[in-house]
């Protein structure tokens, strides 16, 4: 097994996931729920790589994508806060709304090809012994891109007025409100923003990590594990990269597995054996369980935990009970 | 209207022919309300009178259907609180608006335009406790909110406002949380504000504390104004109660003399763990008569609460309860409520009621399985709307209808609508924790009065309050609660709250000086009764200086985990006297003031 290439290609397909997760992290401190995040990025990968293909423009590709997933998370903000529905019901409807437009909407784009995100390394960088060849060389553009919004959005969140309106938002909206912060807008604002994100994390696998249109096989649940992530990495954007990271690792570590005849001086149980892969398969999703089960345990004691009024509607003069 | 003295100067507010309609209700109707500046007006009304709501308007929360709002003297018209706040007014909430994970100078700073991107928190804290240093207020700028006590996360919404700037205060019921010494502390707070020209509204239900803080009064009652801008001094607890209320309030409540009966209840050696299995109850032996109130007095936490829950079957403990000559220990809930228990429960939102469901659903909880309502599998709407509207009619609850959630109702309704299921069952025994805790003066009369009826019907009653002038007028007997004991029961004609007082911070009755001696407690007013109880208190420490004092033996009595309580020395420093008198002044305070501490739901 190689496992420099395990690890790089762990980081490129964790990308997808931390930068849907970081959408949802914005969206869910404004205390907005989206589920439907599977939904966006599917249309944000249909779109990214319908414009792509059309065009042969790779960057109005990934344009088309963002506005694709904005434009669709916005009927969820009108939904739960406009109309005050319940946002688990509209973000589960959501994915489907999703899956739906992206099928119809692409059909015909399978087996075609497109023009993908470039590639590139980091000078110098690229020069350190482990982490040059694992994180700095030869990946496309959004993994980089990756690494500066994790920084970035930690620094909005935590050290800017926007952040600090963003934050009161999700944790006691009528204390927000009674300051004049504008709680509708802030919501439709941040809801539109994970949106984006979700869109974006779509086209970073149609036209850049894996691409190509293959139905919803495309994202294959992982804005489902992007949402978990969220939860895992208790809204806070470092712990959603390096469970991103984490969990690109486990998958490419257990595709690869199955590879060698002889793994550790022994025959290798999991060689192309039919059953055995299935469980092997498994292995990711069930950390994610785990992890979250012992995360959110952990959380409590910190006092880290979901923005208190995530997933409940805010109506100004409502009996505060 | 306008005073003689103030015609020169313009008013800081100026509220006319306010209407504000809710769906099903007119919260304001046509009010008025006038505040000069440097003035504290207090703006007085039972629950749901509209007070708040009419702050509310004011703070830019509701915009009223009709009627002027001018800000010295200029008209303005709010559409939301940040046009309020930029007109220099600001709110204190009742249930406060701070983001809990947030530090302080986050929580002040929120919503201003000032930092434009970056948050530069140095600076601002170093603003802001230069602003606190100014008003005379503590405050840690980098602390988190959850990390304060409520007093101090008071005093940020109060720094909130001042930050901005406001000339205009709102404090709504700012006391309902807050322990005695942190009410006073505010109120010294209030008075140097005003004196530094701010204006402050104090919405109060509490007629004592009024009388302390307000120069000016406006009453409200069921959205009206019913006096305007009056004088403090011209009026007696009584006047401005009746102006509450519209009606007289009977402050001493008329007991009838009835001799106790039968024995209802007994407990025998009951021992119980509290939530941290820790021991909560040390062999409890009551009892408890037919036609008897027995009122349990102690400072929260000496195992009342899990008394309560022990007998109403909430709780496993060891020893019998028998009710009625059944023994109802361990036993499931239903059980007793069959036998004939009530239980009106001291969380009225989480135990006693289902918040999200309509008043009848509250109401029939405990009869769902009975006829008419019960019919075989299903139940009988009508007929369950027919017992709901009937006990709403003769309970007084104040609801559009009884398909009206509970969560919708005040405080008062809420317990109405508690006492209206448990009372109409006619209960062998009703079991009341804190029933007149947070309510206005109107609702604790009826709730009172109701349990009085309830007596005077043979009905067994088990009243814990930390209120003593609730317990002392109604109660036949008093039994005190210190560590999980019962330190003593005082019958009716030998209260004393000085010697209830002290039982209360764990001195066995024997030890009690003067035992016998000591006078009928004469008045019930709040301030006489807990000077007396300091006057007793120092009394008994004279000559507890004076003669090695007996306690000794309580002392090494008390063992086991529980916290240690101040004035229990180790019997090795005999020299030493063994009631610290400023500890135990802390705990009286504590006691006595817990009156002024009544929580609000409104």
């Amino acid at each position: 097994m190689n496992w420099i290439e395990i690890f790089r290609s762990g980081i490129s397909t964790g990308t997808v996931l931390l930068i849907a997760a970081i959408g949802e992290i914005l969206t869910e401190r404004a205390g907005i729920q989206n589920l439907g995040v599977e939904g966006m990025m599917l249309v944000g990968a249909m779109a990214g790589f319908r414009v792509a293909f059309t065009t042969g423009n790779v960057w109005l590709g990934l344009l088309a994508a963002i506005a694709a997933g904005g434009l669709l998370s916005l009927a969820h903000a009108v939904v739960t806060i406009h109309f005050q529905a319940d946002q688990t019901v509209s973000g589960l409807s959501l994915t489907f709304l999703g899956t739906g437009l992206a099928l119809v909407l692409g059909d015909g784009l399978t087996g075609q090809t497109a023009p993908v995100i470039p590639h590139a390394s980091i000078p110098l960088l690229s020069q350190i012994p482990y982490l040059g060849p694992i994180a700095f060389t030869d990946h496309n553009l959004l993994v980089y891109f990756g690494y500066l919004l994790v920084p970035v959005v930690t620094y909005f969140i935590n050290k800017t007025r926007p952040g600090l309106h963003l934050r009161a938002v999700g944790e006691n909206p009528a204390a927000a409100d009674t300051l004049g912060v504008n709680i509708y807008r802030t919501r439709y604002l941040y809801t539109f923003i994970g949106g984006c994100f979700a869109g974006l994390a779509g086209a970073a696998i149609s036209v850049a990590i894996a691409p190509g249109w293959y139905s919803n096989l495309t994202v294959n649940g992982q804005g489902w594990i992007a949402v978990a992530l969220v939860i895992f990495a208790h809204w806070n954007p470092w712990r959603a990269a390096l469970g991103g990271y984490l969990f690109g690792i486990l998958r490419r570590f257990t595709l690869d597995l199955q590879g060698p005849r002889i793994l550790f001086g022994m025959a290798n149980p999991f060689f192309f054996n039919t059953n055995l892969v299935f469980f092997l398969q498994m292995t990711p999703y069930i950390l994610t369980i785990i992890a979250l089960i012992w995360g959110s345990s952990a959380a409590r004691k910190k006092r880290i935990g979901a923005p208190a009024a995530l997933g409940t509607p805010y109506l100004r003069g409502e009996r505060g009970l | 209207m306008a005073f003689p003295e103030e015609t020169n100067t313009v008013p800081a507010v100026e509220m006319q022919d306010i209407v504000l309609r809710f769906p099903g209700v007119l919260a304001n109707d046509h009010v008025n309300f006038t505040l000069y500046p440097g003035e504290i007006h207090a703006l007085l009304g039972e629950n749901g009178a509209g007070k708040s709501t009419l702050m509310n308007v004011l703070a830019g929360l509701y915009k009223p259907q009709s009627g002027e709002i001018r800000i010295y003297g200029k008209k303005v018209s709010f559409n939301s609180p940040r046009d309020a706040i930029a007109n220099g007014i600001g709110m204190v909430h009742q249930h406060f608006m701070l983001v809990e994970n947030q530090t302080v100078t986050e929580n002040v700073i929120i919503g201003l335009d000032t930092p434009r991107f970056a948050l530069n928190l140095k600076k601002y804290d170093q603003e802001i406790s230069n602003l606190a240093e100014q008003f005379g207020i503590h405050i840690d700028p980098t602390a988190k909110i959850w990390q304060l006590s409520v007093g101090e996360q008071q005093r940020v919404e109060i720094l909130k406002i001042l930050y901005r700037g406001a000339n205009i205060l709102i404090m709504d019921e700012p006391t309902a949380v807050l322990a005695p010494q942190e009410a006073d502390e505010l109120i010294e707070t209030l008075k140097g504000m005003a004196a530094q020209g701010k204006s402050i509204a104090f919405i109060s239900h509490k007629l004592t504390e009024v009388k302390k803080v307000a120069d000016k009064l406006t009453v409200l009652r069921r959205g009206r104004v019913t006096a305007e801008r009056v004088d403090l001094k011209d009026f007696t607890r009584e006047s401005l109660a009746s102006l509450m209320v519209g009606r007289e309030v009977i402050f001493n409540l008329h007991k009838c003399e009835q001799t106790a009966g039968p024995e209802v209840l007994r407990l025998e050696d009951v021992c119980a763990l509290n939530n941290k299995n820790l021991p909560a109850l040390r062999n409890v032996d009551l009892t408890l008569h037919e036609g008897e109130i027995l009122g349990i007095a102690g400072v929260a936490g000496n195992g009342q609460s899990e008394l309560v829950e022990v007998i109403t079957g909430l709780r496993p403990c060891t020893g019998r309860i028998w009710l009625e000559g059944k023994d109802i220990a361990n036993k499931p809930p239903s059980f007793s409520i069959n036998q004939g228990l009530a239980h009106i429960p001291e969380d009225r939102i989480g135990v006693g009621t289902a918040p999200n469901l309509s008043l009848t659903s509250n109401i029939i909880m405990k009869r769902y399985d009975q006829q008419p309502i019960s019919q075989k599998w299903q139940l009988n709407y009508m007929a369950a709307d027919n017992l709901a509207n009937g006990l709403k009619l003769e309970y007084d609850i104040q609801a559009p209808d009884v398909h009206t959630q509970a969560r919708k109702l005040s405080g008062g309704n809420l317990q109405k609508l508690i006492l209206a299921r448990e009372l109409s069952n006619t209960p062998r025994l009703v079991v009341a924790m804190q029933p007149t805790r947070g309510l206005d003066v109107g609702a604790i009369e009826s709730v009172q009065q109701l349990l009085l009826e309830q007596r005077a019907q043979g009905c067994a009653i088990l009243l814990v309050s930390e209120d003593l002038d609730e317990l002392l007028s109604l109660s036949d007997r008093i039994a005190v609660m210190y560590e999980g004991r019962v330190v003593g029961v005082v019958c009716s004609q030998d209260f004393d709250i000085t010697q209830i007082g002290l039982m209360m911070t764990g001195t066995h009755p024997q030890d009690l000086p003067g035992k016998g001696q000591s006078e009928e407690f004469p008045a019930q007013s709040a301030d006489s009764s807990f000077d007396e109880v300091l006057e007793g208190l120092r009394h008994y420490e004279e000559a507890a200086q004076t003669e090695p004092p007996k306690e000794t033996e309580i002392s090494s009595e008390s063992e086991g985990p529980l916290e240690e309580p101040p004035q229990l020395e180790p019997p090795t420093q005999p020299d030493e006297p063994l009631l610290n008198l400023s500890e135990k002044e802390r705990v009286l305070r504590k006691v006595l003031g817990e009156k002024y501490k009544q929580g609000d739901e409104e």
